[in-house]
């Protein structure tokens, strides 16, 4: 076994970006949008026999969607003892002796995310690092809390140490169309963020169809959003590739439009590594480099890290992987 | 690089396809081939060479087939068809499906095989073109199996002469041999020049799947050999897919041939985008539009039209997608332009480009390959549709765009043009893409899509971009014909006579044109004698003229195009009606015309026409294709257009309305040419048009000479398709002189007509438009 010495982990560019101020809601914008979804489904389906990353190539990609998983636990039973397993394996991700073959340190993970009990946990297991915790709020999952305990909810999740706060939006202004409601709503929490950053939870499974998806990425965008987000992982349907192109495309015509750039967060099913393969590939076609990095694009996930370790033990041995050979989180 | 660079640079890198099983098949075939053969391959030479066109490393050496062997070749399947035929459709289904099979089993073969030969991408050879080519025998494999029941009164046509492109080497021969194996015809093939590598892996897969010695014959080389299977007398069809030029020629070599003819040819299709479309999808759409094989594609939306208020948007946009497309070797698995397949088609390419004298052409920066024959993807925008470039087909990566105001601007620009193979709809308006796409002169019609193809919707073009259909219900139209046999028509004269005139008032028959009766633009008539010598009366001799003033009012009724199928048999009753009226005065002209008594039984004939006519008027349904996909793909039958009929001589009445009925049934507007030998009848029948309210410039009238008038009628430029049932030797003109816009011909080549057979009227009335609305919100 070799000896590893202890090295800072990787800075974050967190803040090399302006953030995105929002802007007045423009409801003309908002109607025009159009989300044609056998088009969007075709664009997706030929995807992956479209853009194929091998070997060498292959592995730098998996670490580099390592370095954008949000590590995420969001259960009932979460304790402080389970939270700083996972900020462990968010240190270090990834077994010593592949990183060593693969020539690379100072791999971690774009963020823990949790429950607003678990931030102080988070953050001193994760002290020492730049990782910074995310808290999920406004009434995770569903956002039925009364407003203004939504709004205290952020308050109190930034002051116990969150750098980043996912809210979720209220699915009902977007089925019923008032946007006028959602963009004050997430005015008002893009508020209570203060200098956190604010990811925004879409819930797309619950929005109805593809174009509410579209409207509802450009009206929480226009309302200050720094990222969007598909899903809280507790909808029937999360993260689809469809959904994601939708919101990729709103947030590239934003930048077109505005000059800022918004983060992506696909949540939710993304397991296996060839998914993640694709979602990058995705950012890469639609939105290019820039958003490649964790700064811009994380991904919402849980059991992604273990399938991308076993691929990169089979690429460093050439042998096929077990999942008990690699730190559980 | 090392992992930790390419972390930073997040670079795709190499993803090549192994070539090595490809190669290998071609060194285990000796690396040269012969022609196929009765089952076998010839001893071969080294005539010419096949290359890879992304390296122009030589592949195989070919041999250019000689006339023996493409006699031989012929001859191998003229003796192979009648056991295949007679094998029936459940024996024929077992090969095709042998033959489906065994492509999926070697599919990533063909795949790289295709992709080493064209230069074509490997994610389209193995994700597109070999499941296609699959489901192609996969669909006809049922068709074989349901002939029997489903075609009755259809037999096989005999031995198909089928010539294919080099663009989709493998699908096109799908395409070709698939329906006609189907359908109980053998075939001589011979796959283009530059691609004859898969084909002649088939050839090895026929072995495999049992196709029986003859059955499938392929011969490779170049136009030359094209040409001796065109000519060939034991060629019975010829189908054809290439340029419209080479089509052109076909048309005229073969004219008068008696072979059936089958032509897929170019097109400049238009991709129409309107303001409320989803934009980006719109343009993803174009990367599967223009930049699909390298835009050598027949039906490649090659012709932007964007409204004009999203144009600047929408331009900047699709440059930036333009960006992020990535040229290269076609073996690997992340490149979407592959190369294009010679010298001489890069070189065609760039000089229409370099030629292009107006508006902005653009070009990414992108990177290139040192060396092979690629061309990056190109936008020239700001054409008007006077500029060359807007109406002539590229075949290579080059979108040209142009604006558009209204929605009726945008159908004027789309059917500005002499093709008619397929256009694409862009709007999240059902109302508009659904008004808009019936209007667009096409074969296929794709709504918020493109290239999207299955073989069980029928592909073929309108206009210049050929006749016939492949795939689906209607392609099998184009490997049948009926089983009754037809017999030599016998040529008739008129009567000669120096009698004095049986009316005793003189009455003058004059033209029916455009609603009106007309005099003969060169004044001259002829006399017209009963067979006991007596005078009927004069009959106008048409001329040039005439047949230019018939078109011209044919042309001007294209409204009865858009009248509803319900409209159209109330008229016809109605002439029904109106003859059932004057039924015993147009029987006595009959048999005064012909010295015979069957006019009565003719009347009768024509009445029950009228009402056939008019009970199919809104019947004749389109169908609902079942392709796999969750959308329509609806077959719908719209009017040819204008037809011009050489009416039947034998039957003076009966024949002209035995033309008429159906054509205008079906919407088109006719030029009916009368009985050369008994015109009379024809002329007294515009009196019952006249008070049946049928539209003026529906139906005309002209008499005169069939030869005379032959050309033209089948060389005017506006009329889309030309019947001849005549008595006169006119066939070879009609097919010859209709080469002009590859209008659709249905001569009689001196043969009797089945005049019972309705349904082939009613085929021969309508084109089929496949109409594609993939749908989901």
């Amino acid at each position: 076994m070799s000896v590893t010495t202890e090295t800072p982990p990787n800075t974050l560019p967190l803040h090399i970006e302006a953030r995105n101020p929002g802007m007045a809601l423009d409801m003309d914008w908002v109607r025009a949008v159009q989300a044609n979804t056998s088009a969007i489904e075709r664009r997706v389906k030929s995807l992956p026999g479209r853009r194929s990353v091998k070997k060498d190539y292959q592995a730098a990609w998996l670490l580099k969607a390592i370095s954008c998983i949000d590590l995420t636990t969001l259960s009932g039973d979460d304790t402080a003892g389970r939270v700083a397993r996972l900020c462990a394996k968010a240190r270090r991700p990834v077994r010593d002796d592949l990183m060593q073959a693969l020539g690379f340190e100072g791999l971690t993970v774009g963020a823990v995310c949790v429950y607003h009990e678990m931030i102080a946990p988070a953050v001193a297991a994760l002290e020492g690092t730049n990782i910074p915790v995310a808290a999920v709020s406004t009434g995770f999952p569903a956002g039925l809390t009364p407003f203004e305990l939504r709004l205290e909810e952020i308050r109190q999740s930034v002051a116990a140490g969150a750098s980043e706060i996912d809210i979720v939006i209220s699915r009902r202004q977007v089925l019923t169309g008032d946007w006028q409601a959602l963009y004050d709503e997430m005015r008002a929490y893009r508020e209570a963020c203060g200098d956190a950053h604010i990811k925004t939870i879409l819930a797309t499974g619950e929005l109805g169809s593809l174009r509410n998806v579209g409207r509802a990425s450009l009206v929480c965008m226009m309302a200050g959003a720094d990222f969007i987000k598909t899903s809280t992982g507790k909808e029937s349907v999360n993260a689809t590739l469809p959904v994601s192109l939708v919101m990729i495309r709103a947030i590239r015509d934003y930048y077109e439009r505005t000059g800022f750039r918004v983060g992506n967060k696909p949540a939710g099913g993304i397991s296996k590594a060839k998914d993640a393969l694709v979602y990058l590939s995705l950012m890469k076609e639609e939105l290019g480099d820039r958003w490649l990095q964790p700064d811009l694009f994380r991904f919402g996930a849980s059991s992604l890290l273990g399938d991308i370790e076993r691929q990169l033990e089979h690429h460093v041995t050439g042998a096929y992987s077990a999942g008990y050979r690699h730190a559980m989180g | 690089m090392s992992v930790k660079e390419i972390f930073e640079t997040m670079e795709y890198g190499p993803a090549p396809e192994a070539s090595g099983d490809a190669l290998a098949w071609i060194v285990d075939q000796g690396a040269q081939f012969g022609q196929f053969i009765g089952g076998r391959f010839t001893e071969p030479r080294k005539d010419f060479a096949s290359r890879n066109p992304a390296t122009g490393d030589v592949l195989a050496d070919l041999s250019s087939a000689t006339v023996d062997e493409v006699d031989a070749a012929v001859n191998a399947a003229r003796l192979a068809q009648p056991k295949w035929e007679k094998l029936g459709g459940h024996k024929r289904a077992r090969v095709l499906y042998a033959i489906a099979r065994l492509i999926q089993k070697h599919s990533r073969l063909f795949a790289v095989l295709e992709t080493l030969d064209n230069g074509k991408p490997i994610r389209e050879s193995r994700d597109i073109d070999v499941p296609l080519v699959h489901r192609h025998f996969y669909y006809h494999a049922g068709m074989a199996q349901l002939m029997e029941a489903e075609l009755p009164g259809r037999k096989a046509i005999g031995v198909c002469g089928q010539i294919i492109p080099w663009n989709f080497p493998l699908l096109m021969l799908a395409w070709k041999v698939a329906p006609a194996l189907a359908m109980g015809n053998t075939v001589v093939l011979k796959p283009a020049e530059y691609t004859s590598l898969t084909a002649l892996l088939f050839a090895d897969i026929c072995r495999q799947a049992g196709v029986p010695a003859g059955v499938v014959n392929i011969v490779t080389g170049d136009g030359a050999v094209g040409e001796m299977i065109v000519t060939h007398e034991g060629v019975d069809k010829i189908a054809f897919t290439g340029s419209t030029e080479v089509g052109r020629i076909i048309r005229r070599a073969t004219a008068g041939s008696g072979k059936s003819l089958t032509l897929e040819l170019g097109g400049k299709s238009p991709y129409i985008v309107f303001e409320d479309a989803d934009i980006d999808s719109a343009i993803e759409g174009l990367v599967d539009a223009i930049w699909f094989n390298q835009g050598q594609v027949c039906c490649a939306g090659s012709r932007l039209l964007v409204q004009e208020g999203i144009a600047v948007r929408f331009y900047a946009k699709l440059k930036a997608r333009m960006g992020t497309l990535r040229i290269g070797n076609p073996l690997d698995k992340g490149v979407d332009i592959g190369a294009v397949v010679d010298p001489v088609q890069h070189q065609r390419i760039s000089e229409l480009v370099k030629a292009c004298d107006e508006g902005e052409t653009y070009q990414p920066q992108m990177q290139m390959p040192s060396e092979g024959c690629f061309y990056p993807p190109t936008l020239i925008t700001g054409l008007s549709p006077a500029n060359p470039l807007m109406q002539e087909e590229i075949f290579g990566p080059v979108l040209v765009g142009s604006t558009f105001r209204t929605p009726a601007e945008a159908v004027a620009m789309a059917n500005n043009t002499r093709y008619g193979l397929a256009a694409s709809v862009w709007s999240e308006n059902v109302n508009l893409a659904l008004d808009i796409a019936p209007k667009l002169v096409a074969g296929v019609v794709w709504v918020n899509g493109t290239n999207m193809f299955d073989a069980a919707a029928g592909f073929g073009g309108v206009r210049e971009s050929g006749f016939g259909r492949e795939g689906g219900w209607e392609g099998l139209q184009a490997y049948t014909k009926p089983a009754k046999a037809a017999k030599k028509l016998a040529q008739i004269s008129p009567y000669k006579g120096d009698k004095g005139p049986i009316d005793p008032l003189d009455r003058t028959a004059k033209l029916y044109i455009g609603g009106k009766q007309a005099r003969p633009d060169g004044g001259y008539s002829r006399d017209v004698y009963s067979k006991s010598g007596e005078l009927l009366g004069q009959a106008p001799i048409a001329n040039r003229k005439d047949v230019r003033n018939a078109v011209e009012a044919a042309a001007g009724a294209a409204s009865w195009g858009k009248t509803t199928g319900h409209l159209r048999a109330q008229i016809l009753y109605y002439i029904a009606e109106n003859l059932q009226a004057r039924a015993g005065e147009f029987a006595a002209r009959v048999n005064q015309l012909t010295g015979k008594r069957n006019g009565a039984h003719e009347v009768e004939q024509a009445v029950d026409t009228l009402f056939t006519a008019a009970a199919w008027a809104d019947k004749f349904d389109g169908l609902a294709h079942n392709v796999p996909m969750r959308g329509m793909a609806v077959a719908v039958r719209e009017p040819v257009g204008v037809i011009g009929a050489f009416c039947p001589d034998e039957c003076p009445l009966g024949g002209l309305v035995g033309a008429m009925a159906p054509a205008i049934a079906m919407g088109n507007r006719v030029v009916l040419v009368a009985s050369e030998p008994f015109p009379l009848a024809a002329t007294d029948f515009y009196q019952v048009l006249e008070t049946s309210d049928v539209p003026g410039g529906v139906v005309n009238i002209l008499t005169g000479s069939h030869a005379e008038l032959a050309k033209p009628l089948a060389s005017h430029l506006n009329v889309d398709a030309v019947w001849s049932f005549s008595g006169a030797d006119i066939s070879a003109t009609v097919e010859a002189e209709s080469a002009g816009n590859l209008k659709r011909t249905w001569v009689n080549n001196g043969l009797t007509s089945d005049w019972t057979d309705t349904r082939a009227f009613l085929e021969a009335a309508t084109e089929v438009k496949n109409i594609w609305v993939p749908y989901g919100e």
